[in-house]
């Protein structure tokens, strides 16, 4: 594949939403000179770059995506924007770590919600909370501390299972965050605990306090958001691409001069850093971190989300972290609340029974079959 | 030459592990005999526990590569139904019998129904069991509460043994439970080794392709093992219920016990379950007895040990 060829497989690859790269059969591609591989129609104006960028890439729905997401919380009551709409936001966040590793990675980790309960831990013993045991370091010495710990936790899970190759990676996750659960259930002199700790607030700076809900909201939102646009950004990345080809193919990797581990190891370390992110936002979203949450039934829910949603895209696991906390939130109206379990059980087994792609999947399917039969009954009209 | 390297690093590791459990063990010998042998069974006992549920889930991933993540609801589906017997009728023999035909039952259904039309594809297969064991989880609270059921042991092995010296009294019934641990161990290397179908089972986990081609029906022969494995779960569930208590979150247990071992163990085969058991039982309850803050990071310290010598266990194969 030439180098032309090769800016033109990316190119419309990255119009389309969704859909799988073309495996890169070449090396990394020399730094080809700047041809135009199709005529531009912007390329002669006079405006920047960054706008034409925009003006190529930024299509209808994002824009009313984007104001939904700004407006949401004005007409909600606190009561949605906070239990709802951050919610979604945070879980989204750490389901997106998932979904880097496995959907990008094809590395299935169930041990994402524990590199979070690390960091959530590390903001807790450091920082303020109801409990003696805590430090009460500054907040911002806290959060670089956090997600320092927590990727390299990821670095260290992900060096020890990288040897290991798919349900082997699920099952020695698995094992490594029981492990942790455990360990913070048993121990009373640094995680206190089957007790944890109480009262972990976020720190009120700028003279907001980002407790309160709206606040609160959108704290969440623009984490979310860097890291949606982060995982876009690194998934087109020489760096992504050789991930992928490692998903597809790690042997033809491995010949072709790829350190096939390194790339894993740092795949690991990435996510880790997005997870511990979406860690402490969610010991201060909660307030409190136990060991119930870095329990079994939580490791499970992440995964649970990612594949809800679908992992071939990153706005999948918002996607799937929305319809859980939904079904969290109002399977009490239907349903018993202490079914909640059965509800979300159920819903998981039907995608991956129905349709393996998730959310995602199902759309592309729905939509792909609603072109087929306009393109067929044009012609005949 | 690189004979005499590879026997000096075996030797190596021998020193280096056993060296330390050496010492160890006059250590606790000389300080406490007592504590230190009842330590030693209870730990045997725990393992053969361990060796009943896994050897089930080593069987089934051996001949099939999937990984059945609702072992342990198997388990405890086991140990519900020979509770509910085991109250009706009285008998315990009983109950062991129905826990394993329930959980041979359940396991046949999920091969057949679900399992068998995803043959393949590994993650898929993975994620709905794993789908299946919330599930089932949920129906098991909504049906027997989250309370504690526990299962009385039968009248012959009730009350301790006495008179064994240094230990003095120990329970019967857990040592009849390595006896059932050791006798499983035995009926399960006398099925793979002495018959058709255990021939057949072997063939499978060496060469799927070849054993179709031999003229086999492979369908029956996934069925028999999974319902088999299954119901080793079951039997498990039943067995378990005495000496731990049925209560939600014990599937969970059970299932990363079962991992454990066969991780450390290797995949797919009996005996390395069987060491994998006894190691994690010792292992756990010596933890337990000598540093009861950290006995879960002696196991974690285990399983970072095998993986980093022997990534796919101790007597595991290549895939």
């Amino acid at each position: 594949m030439s180098a032309a060829q090769w800016r033109k497989a990316m190119n419309s690859a990255a119009t389309g939403s969704a859909g799988r790269l073309p495996s890169t059969e070449t090396g990394r591609p020399a730094p080809a000179p700047a041809i135009p591989v199709e005529p531009d129609p912007y390329a002669d104006s006079d405006a920047p770059r960054w706008l034409k960028f925009l003006w190529r890439h930024v299509s209808t729905r994002h824009v009313l995506t984007l104001l939904g997401l700004l407006v949401f919380p004005f007409v909600v009551s606190p009561f949605v924007t906070f239990q709802i709409g951050a919610q979604t936001l945070v879980l989204g966040l750490v389901a997106l770590s998932l979904t880097l590793l496995a959907g990008y990675g094809g590395m299935v980790s169930l041990a994402q919600m524990t590199i979070a309960g690390i960091a959530g831990y590390t903001v807790a013993i450091l920082g303020s909370s109801g409990t003696a045991l805590s430090l009460g370091w500054h907040w911002s010495v806290v959060v670089v501390f956090a997600l320092a710990i927590g990727t390299v936790a990821s670095v260290v899970v992900g060096w020890l299972s990288v040897r290991t190759e798919g349900i082997y990676t699920i099952m020695i996750t698995l094992a490594m965050g029981v492990a942790f659960y455990y360990l913070a259930l048993q121990n009373y002199t640094v995680f206190n605990g089957f007790q944890g700790f109480q009262r972990v607030f976020p720190p009120t700076v700028l003279d907001i306090d980002w407790r309160q809900p709206l606040a609160f909201y959108f704290l969440s939102l623009a984490f979310a958001m860097a890291g949606y646009f982060f995982v876009k950004y690194l998934i087109r990345a020489p760096f992504g691409i050789a991930l992928q080809g490692i998903r597809d193919n790690p042997r033809r990797m491995n010949a072709l001069g790829y350190n096939v581990t390194a790339h894993r190891v740092a795949a690991y370390a990435v996510s880790g850093f997005i997870a511990a992110v979406a860690g402490v936002l969610l010991v201060w979203y909660n307030g409190l971190i136990t060991p119930g949450s870095v329990g079994t039934s939580w490791l499970i829910n992440i995964l649970v989300i990612a594949v809800l949603g679908g992992m071939k895209h990153p706005i999948g696991p918002f996607l799937g972290a929305l319809v859980f906390v939904l079904l969290q939130t109002f399977a009490v109206d239907v349903i018993d609340r202490e079914r909640f379990n059965l509800v979300i059980g159920g819903a998981f087994l039907a995608i991956v029974l129905f349709s393996p792609d998730g959310l995602l999947g199902l759309w592309s399917h729905l939509s792909g079959r609603l072109r087929r039969a306009r393109d067929v009954s044009s012609p005949v009209r | 030459m690189t004979m005499t390297a590879a026997r000096r690093r075996q030797w190596l590791a021998w020193v280096l592990i056993g060296g330390p459990l050496a010492i160890f063990a006059i250590w606790g010998l000389v300080d406490n005999a007592r504590l230190f042998l009842v330590t030693l069974l209870n730990g045997l006992t725990l393992g053969a526990l361990y060796f009943i549920v896994a050897s089930g889930f080593t069987l089934v991933f051996g001949l099939m590569r999937n990984v059945n993540l609702a072992h342990g609801s198997l388990y405890l589906v086991g140990g519900y139904i020979g509770f509910i017997v085991a109250e009706r009728t009285g008998f315990w023999i009983l109950a062991v019998a129905a826990g394993f035909a329930a959980a041979a039952l359940a396991g046949l259904l999920l091969q057949v129904l679900v399992l068998r039309h995803m043959q393949g594809q590994d993650l898929r297969q993975t994620m709905v069991t794993i789908g299946l064991s919330v599930v089932v989880a949920d129906l098991l609270i909504w049906i027997f509460t989250a309370q504690v059921h526990q299962m009385e042991a039968p009248s012959l092995l009730q009350g301790p043994i006495r008179g064994i010296p240094i230990i003095n009294a120990y329970s019967a019934y857990r040592l009849a439970l390595l006896g059932m641990g050791i006798g499983i161990g035995f009926g399960l290397w006398w099925l793979l080794n002495r018959t058709r179908v255990g021939m057949m089972i072997r063939a499978g986990v060496d060469d799927r392709a070849m054993l179709s081609a031999a003229g086999v029906n492979v369908n029956l022969v996934f069925a028999i093992t999974f319902a088999l494995g299954a119901g080793l779960a079951g039997l498990g569930g039943v067995i378990g219920a005495v000496e731990l208590s049925m209560v939600p979150g014990e599937d969970t247990r059970l299932l990363l016990a079962s991992l454990i071992v066969v991780i450390v163990g290797g995949m797919g085969s009996v005996t390395g379950a069987g060491i994998g058991a006894a190691i994690l039982g010792l292992a756990e309850t010596y933890g337990l007895a000598y540093a009861p803050t950290y006995s879960v990071v002696f196991t974690f310290l285990i399983l970072i040990l095998v993986l980093a010598f022997r990534p796919r266990g101790i007597l595991g194969k290549a895939a």
